[in-house]
């Protein structure tokens, strides 16, 4: 925060108003919409021993699905950062015909039904369908393998990564980029040094949010994962297994277990974003 | 390389990704859905049901997007032009509702408002229905698509930092004109962007809404729910003529949006 | 200046929101008309068809009978799904459900009457199915029976006994045909088993994913599917694939149940088991017969011997495995054969 504006006395105040009335709302709004819900998890689970709980959690299938889950949801985010940071600076940066349709058609998986999303994908990447026929030329199969997986999640979560890049790409002004290529910095240099420090905090919020909605997903994963066990499912695969059995608290262990695991992770980005800027805005 | 060779290079991989991602998918569900002509189509976009569960998936989507607008500008407010403790649990709380699987998610309401729910008991007493009846359907959205526009926000403001805002207080504005004059032009994209995304996905949320629906048909069936039910019963045209139906109103919310930032860009211009 | 932009982003944003909203409650706002009894039937997946028609047919008997117009809420999923939903609080008076298994978890939470398999002639299940193979045109593999499938080299799709109830009949099928080839040796049994799954190359989770797999994505050489299904398919593409029916299968019997206590709460007892026993009326039956399921009714049944294979022989759940209860534990709870099978 600038030292200039605000009094040196009182280094704590902040002097912008509606703080109470802003935090108030925000409390109120997530405690009813998503706290107490989410409090009635753990609460299935009163008449769980601890000892049940773990065997249910630590399950060799049950694990052999969270190294599928978590393993393809980190490859597809990575996958998702590289093209959502390519697809936003296209969209903003260049003029093209067709920019507009590309700008339009990012939200698409979102309103896509995700069993119709799953459908489609699992029918275009089978060995039967347009792409994944010449991928099965050279011996590759897509579809029911976890590169499949990736594919579904790369899918739902492209919108996430290019829509959080883009707004910051927008009010970055072109001209900073061009100021420092016309001072003899490289093209890449410039890209690196001018423009990465800027998105990188929007870029890992689009990372975070991605690889968690990918960890969670299931109506489009599973059409095209195959499902077979130790080998292509998905934890949240195991839970509707669970369900399918009426066994409720089974069911809320492993849905637990993946709620504290992406709490995590999404506070660890949540902490480095904050540094992040807090850098690029004292610099 | 000069900057003409890769930008038509970067140009060129854009557009690869989105045909290989999204356009091939999107074209896979209009050939299907045509697959049978364009009478089979038509009877099964105007189907009755199919109208009605149109209806309901608009009317969730309106109300999503009403209250998450409102939850992601306050708190994006307390989140990125102040400082105070715990700031970091509270945004990954705010996240929380993207990391957990939406069937989870449904089914936490029914761990709630269901039979087997804590609240039942006083539901009963009151006759008042939440799942299993269109405030469910409302509250599960709701829940699924919670952190959108905050998210887009958030990022936003924080890399904006907070020195116009307090000079403008120290100049004595109010809490609205310092909104709407000062930060309001900074996040407009933001915004935009974050209430596009949010409508999409309230449009199109399948999982925990199904968990909550109880698939009534003509009562609390959506659109998504409409198109996996007659996917089920063996009829896969069917069932993706009416998921077109959510290509097309995603392609009319694209074109609003597209209208609004051309009027914008103008204004500014 | 700026606070224009921003009241015109909102009414831009909020006009198409407000359109939405209104022709939205417009919607619902014709839809209550008063005075008529409704009930609510809570089914799975593929009845949608039938019930459509059936729906119709009782509503002229009810108006016929009682002269009172009933009006029919349909709702359709997965079984077990369904089952729960009920059981979490949807309001079903009746349900016809896939699996005697899942209307006893209704039962089991206290919401259905004890003794519900009784209420109704032939264990409350006025139509039946089996499990079938649905193989591609012209038979290429030539697959005719159960050891066929087992062999190397052929491909199989079935969705997954753990997250679709119906697939467990194929499950049980396969099980009770090689109890006789084996001579009730379950080991042998389970490496029959071991190897039929070692075949399956797509497992989805649900019977319509299956038969997506296998129909639409070209994959498999097989599917087992429930005969009404088999049907559908065939429907759906004609001239695409063939029927093949085992010697030896398993009696599928969806079964249905007045939910007691939700009748209770609504008054409509007597619609209800009314709406229920219409099932199995000649009318009813021979419409079952054409939406592809057997009719219960054995001379109902005759009339459609050209679409059903009837010399299949079908075993019974209640006596090859001592009841669905007792099948689900052996066979399906975690831990048990099923996860057996997979682990090695």
């Amino acid at each position: 925060m600038s030292s200039l504006k605000t009094p040196p006395e009182r280094p704590k105040r902040n002097v912008i108003p509606g703080f109470g009335l802003s935090m108030g709302v925000t409390l109120t709004m997530l405690s009813l919409i998503v706290l107490i819900p989410l409090a009635s998890v753990p609460l299935v689970l009163r008449d769980y021993s601890l000892s049940e709980f773990w065997r249910v959690v630590t399950d060799k299938q049950t694990i052999a699905t969270y190294k599928v889950s978590f393993s393809c949801a980190a490859a597809a985010a990575v996958i998702n950062v590289f093209f959502g940071v390519l697809l936003a600076w296209v969209i903003t940066r260049y003029k093209f015909p067709g920019r507009r349709i590309l700008d339009g058609l990012i939200e698409l998986p979102f309103a896509l039904p995700t069993a119709v999303a799953g459908v489609a994908l699992t029918t275009l990447y089978s060995d039967k369908g347009w792409i994944g026929y010449l991928f099965s030329k050279v011996g590759v199969k897509i579809s029911y393998t976890p590169i499949g997986i990736k594919i579904a999640m790369i899918f739902i979560g492209i919108p996430f990564v290019v829509r959080s890049i883009q707004p910051v790409l927008e009010k970055l002004d072109p001209q900073y980029e061009e100021a420092a290529a016309t001072l003899g910095a490289s093209r890449a240099r410039t890209f690196m040094s001018v423009v990465i420090p800027e998105i990188l905090p929007a870029a890992l919020t689009g990372f975070a949010l991605a690889f968690s909605r990918a960890i969670g997903e299931y109506g489009s994963v599973v059409f095209i994962a195959g499902n077979i066990p130790y080998k292509t499912q998905i934890t949240p695969l195991i839970i509707m297994n669970k369900l399918e059995q009426f066994n409720y608290p089974a069911a809320a262990s492993i849905a637990l277990v993946m709620i504290v695991f992406s709490f995590l992770v999404l506070f660890g980005i949540n902490i480095l974003q904050s540094k992040i800027s807090e850098i690029s805005r004292g610099s | 390389m000069g900057s003409k060779t890769i930008k038509i290079v970067l140009i060129l991989l854009s557009a690869l990704f989105v045909t290989l991602m999204l356009i091939l998918p999107l074209a896979t569900v209009l050939v299907y859905s045509l697959r049978q002509g364009w009478r089979t189509f038509v009877s099964c976009v105007t189907d009755d049901y199919t109208v009605k569960a149109l209806n309901l998936t608009l009317l969730t989507a309106a109300i999503t997007l009403a209250v998450n607008t409102a939850f992601g500008i306050f708190s994006a407010w307390s989140i990125a032009k102040f400082r105070f403790r715990g700031k970091q649990a509270l945004t990954t709380l705010i996240d929380i509702p993207f990391s957990i699987s939406p069937i989870i998610a449904g089914l936490v309401f029914i761990l709630i408002f269901g039979r087997i729910g804590w609240v039942y008991p006083l539901m009963e007493a009151l006759d008042v229905k939440i799942v299993f009846a269109v405030p469910g359907i409302v509250l599960a959205t709701i829940f699924v698509t919670f952190p959108f526009v905050s998210r887009e926000l958030i990022p936003l403001m924080q890399s904006q930092g907070c020195d116009e805002e307090e000079a403008a207080a120290l100049m004595g504005a109010s809490g609205l004109q310092i909104f709407s004059r000062v930060t309001f032009p900074h996040i407009k994209w933001g915004l935009l962007y974050g209430v596009i995304l949010c409508t999409a996905r309230a449009l199109g949320e399948f999982g925990a809404v199904s968990v909550v629906s109880g698939h009534l048909r003509g009562k609390t069936n959506t659109l998504p729910l409409h198109v996996e039910v007659l996917f089920n019963e063996f009829k896969l045209t069917a069932s993706f003529a009416v998921a077109s139906i959510l290509v097309v109103i995603a392609i009319i919310i694209l074109i609003l949006r597209n209208i609004v930032e051309f009027r914008l860009k103008r204004e500014e211009g | 200046m700026k606070k224009s932009i921003l009241s015109k982003t909102i009414a831009a944003l909020s006009a198409p929101l407000l359109i939405v909203a209104l022709t939205a409650f417009a919607g619902f706002a014709s839809d209550n008309a008063a005075g008529k009894i409704s009930l609510t039937n809570v089914s799975y997946d593929p009845t949608r068809e039938f019930y459509e028609q059936y729906n119709k047919l009782f509503r002229e008997y009810w108006l016929r009978e009682k002269g009172q117009d009933i009006e029919i809420i349909q709702s359709h999923g997965g079984s077990g799904k369904q089952a729960r939903s009920v059981i979490e609080g949807n309001e079903a008076d009746v349900v016809t459900l896939a699996l005697e298994g899942d209307i006893d978890e209704i039962r089991k939470a206290g919401l259905i009457n004890d003794g519900w398999v009784k209420e109704f002639d032939k264990s409350s299940a006025p139509y039946t199915s089996t499990i079938v193979f649905l193989v591609r045109k012209g038979n290429p593999k030539n697959i005719r029976d159960w050891d066929d499938i087992v062999k190397p080299g052929i491909e199989i799709i079935t969705p997954d006994p753990k997250s679709s109830g119906g697939a467990r009949w194929n499950f049980l099928a396969a099980w009770a045909f090689s109890d006789r080839q084996n001579g009730g040796d379950e080991e042998k049994n389970k490496e029959f088993l071991r190897a039929l799954f070692a075949n399956v190359t797509v497992l989805d989770s649900g019977a319509r994913g299956s038969t997506t797999t296998f129909v639409e994505n070209g994959q498999g050489d097989v599917l087992l599917a429930w005969e009404n299904e088999a049907f559908l398919s065939q429907k759906e593409h004609p001239g695409d694939f063939e029927i093949a029916t085992p010697s030896l299968s398993i009696l599928a019997q969806p079964s249905v149940a007045v939910v007691d206590t939700y009748v209770g709460k609504h008054g409509t007892e007597e619609a209800a088991k009314a709406y229920l026993q219409y099932l199995y009326s000649d009318e009813a039956q021979r419409l079952e017969g054409r939406n592809y399921y057997r009719p219960s009714n054995p001379n109902i049944l005759k009339e459609f011997g050209g679409a059903f294979n009837l010399n299949i022989k079908l075993v019974n759940i209640d006596d090859e495995f001592g009841g669905w209860e007792a099948a689900r534990v052996k066979f399906f709870a975690d831990g048990a054969i099923f996860d057996e099978i997979y682990q090695r």
